[in-house]
């Protein structure tokens, strides 16, 4: 489960990425992130990985409390949460495998633990025969299927994807979709932000729009919608 | 041993800045190891002439045995002496000898007839060697009196110099490779900013990045503190003979494979010591 509520964030330049965002999503559901470029898509997902910290507001994940969550608990709240990044962040240097293997490694796994557990994950995605190679030799289709892997093989409950189909033709684009509805029936939370329609048209989800940083659109499911008026009730003075 | 692989590997990707923080921790456990052997040395040597008679009387050729045997009961009526010997002209051969053993054409030159008879004598307390000596030079049997005290005196003063100049020397080169193995291990750093990002991104903990970098400082310790270590050894095996022909007959020579031991031992805990400082300087520096 996740929570924001009234988040905002004003970079050190002034710019506001966030301003007083709540949303609230639930297990297993499937989240469209979607928006014009500089909406704050990816300030949000940074955020939900304290990779930044809010201005103002709270962000509850699994009951931690994101900007009070000690420095030294934040590699405990990253191996939660899976992430692909626009830009992937694979090591250009370690082979598939081995790219797919560090989260192990951080999480302590024993060596041949962690190969079982690779391979099956890159079994998944459907990379094993391109396990031993860099991601140098790999097409852009393979490398997001990579990140996916990477980010899915510590089991995360929640799978943060930030412009998966970015530079992806039409097929591979819903290839990786696919691939990520998948995960999402595992029970896994999916937040996928995409300013991709093809797929917003074609996959029945809830889509959150962000714009200049505010919500201005959240298709989500009744009783969430609820749930966060029940909180904000309670807050407001009677 | 995962970490140690990472550091392993890491400091095989980078051999010439690895090559310069090793040559550089080389040079300082070389002048570690030898300034250890040369105190340990001049320590022997002082302790050898403390042990030794401290003053001692050479005879001219022509005394008899009792005018020696006269400055011998002169000496012991003053209840000063601890220890009195006589040296005949026969046992000076023989110590003669077994000094020059090595030396056969030398021994072949020399006969007991040319070597002087001598007494040698110990105090109690050092401070009644010169009224000793007094009584020795008096003596008009006596050609020559040798004093220990002075050149025990002086030794001590050189290695006392020696210790000095040798800590001040390892002092300034332990720093010079604190700081080029801070350098090196800080380029090592930015080098793999990116990767460090992104591991800590996806969960890495801040030891798990800093171990291999830590581990590398340590490594390059051992290794420079071991170069340098065989290459005073190889120094003081190379100037040996030179060493043993110059304190003939002082036995500092050969030096106990322990004890060269010990003094690698305790080189890898200052190396230890010198790689956890400078490489952890440089993560808190760097990875914060």
């Amino acid at each position: 489960m996740i929570v924001l509520d009234k988040v905002s964030k004003v970079f050190g330049t002034g710019d506001a990425g966030l301003s007083d965002v709540s949303l609230f999503i639930d297990k297993g559901e499937f989240v469209f992130l979607v928006g014009p470029s500089g909406a704050g898509k990816t300030t949000l997902l940074r955020l939900l990985i304290r990779d930044t910290l809010p201005t103002h507001g709270t962000i509850i994940i699994a009951n931690w409390d994101i900007a009070k969550l000690p420095i030294s608990k934040i590699p405990h709240l990253r191996k939660k949460i899976g992430v692909v990044f626009q830009d992937l962040k694979l090591l250009p240097n370690r082979t598939i495998m081995e790219n797919v293997l560090l989260p192990l490694d951080f999480a302590g796994f024993s060596a041949k633990e962690a190969s079982t557990k690779a391979s099956e994950v890159l079994s998944q995605v459907n990379l094993s025969q391109h396990k031993d190679k860099f991601p140098i030799q790999l097409s852009g289709g393979e490398l997001q299927r990579v990140a996916i892997a990477r980010a899915l093989v510590l089991s995360p409950q929640i799978l943060l994807a930030d412009e998966p189909t970015g530079n992806l033709d039409s097929d591979t684009s819903f290839e990786i979709v696919e691939l990520l509805l998948d995960i999402n029936k595992a029970g896994t939370i999916v937040i996928m932000a995409t300013h991709n329609n093809e797929i917003l048209n074609k996959v029945k989800k809830r889509i959150v729009k962000l714009e200049k940083g505010k919500v201005v659109r959240d298709d989500k499911p009744k009783e969430h919608k609820t749930q966060i008026s029940a909180k904000e009730e309670k807050k407001e003075p009677a | 041993m995962k970490f140690l692989k990472t550091a392993w590997t890491n400091i095989r990707r980078s051999p010439y800045q690895a090559l310069a923080a090793i040559v550089i921790i080389t040079q300082t456990f070389f002048v570690v190891s030898l300034f250890t052997l040369v105190i340990a040395g001049s320590s022997k040597i002082i302790s050898y002439f403390e042990q030794s008679p401290q003053v001692t009387a050479f005879f001219k050729n022509d005394t008899k045995q009792e005018d020696i045997n006269g400055l011998k009961s002169q000496i012991q009526q003053t209840g000063k002496a601890a220890k009195i010997h006589i040296v005949s002209q026969e046992e000076a051969f023989q110590r003669f000898k077994q000094f020059n053993k090595d030396q056969p054409d030398m021994l072949e030159l020399v006969s007991p007839d040319i070597l002087p008879s001598s007494i040698e004598v110990s105090t109690q307390k050092i401070d009644d060697l010169s009224s000793i000596a007094t009584i020795m030079q008096n003596d008009p049997h006596v050609q020559q009196v040798v004093f220990y005290r002075d050149l025990v005196a002086k030794l001590e003063s050189w290695t006392n110099f020696l210790r000095k100049f040798g800590v001040a020397l390892i002092l300034v080169l332990a720093l010079d490779s604190i700081f080029i193995m801070l350098i090196i291990i800080s380029i090592k750093i930015s080098q793999k900013r990116e990767d460090i990002e992104i591991m800590r991104l996806i969960g890495a903990s801040k030891w798990y990045i800093r171990w291999p970098f830590v581990l590398e400082g340590i490594i390059y310790g051992f290794i420079g503190a071991f170069f340098g270590w065989i290459l005073s050894i190889g120094v003081l095996l190379y100037s040996s003979p030179i060493i043993s022909q110059i304190l003939q007959g002082i036995p500092i020579l050969p030096v106990s494979p322990l004890f060269l031991l010990e003094i690698l031992v305790l080189e890898f805990v200052f190396a230890l010591i010198l790689g956890l400082i400078s490489s952890y300087l440089a993560v808190l520096r760097y990875l914060k």
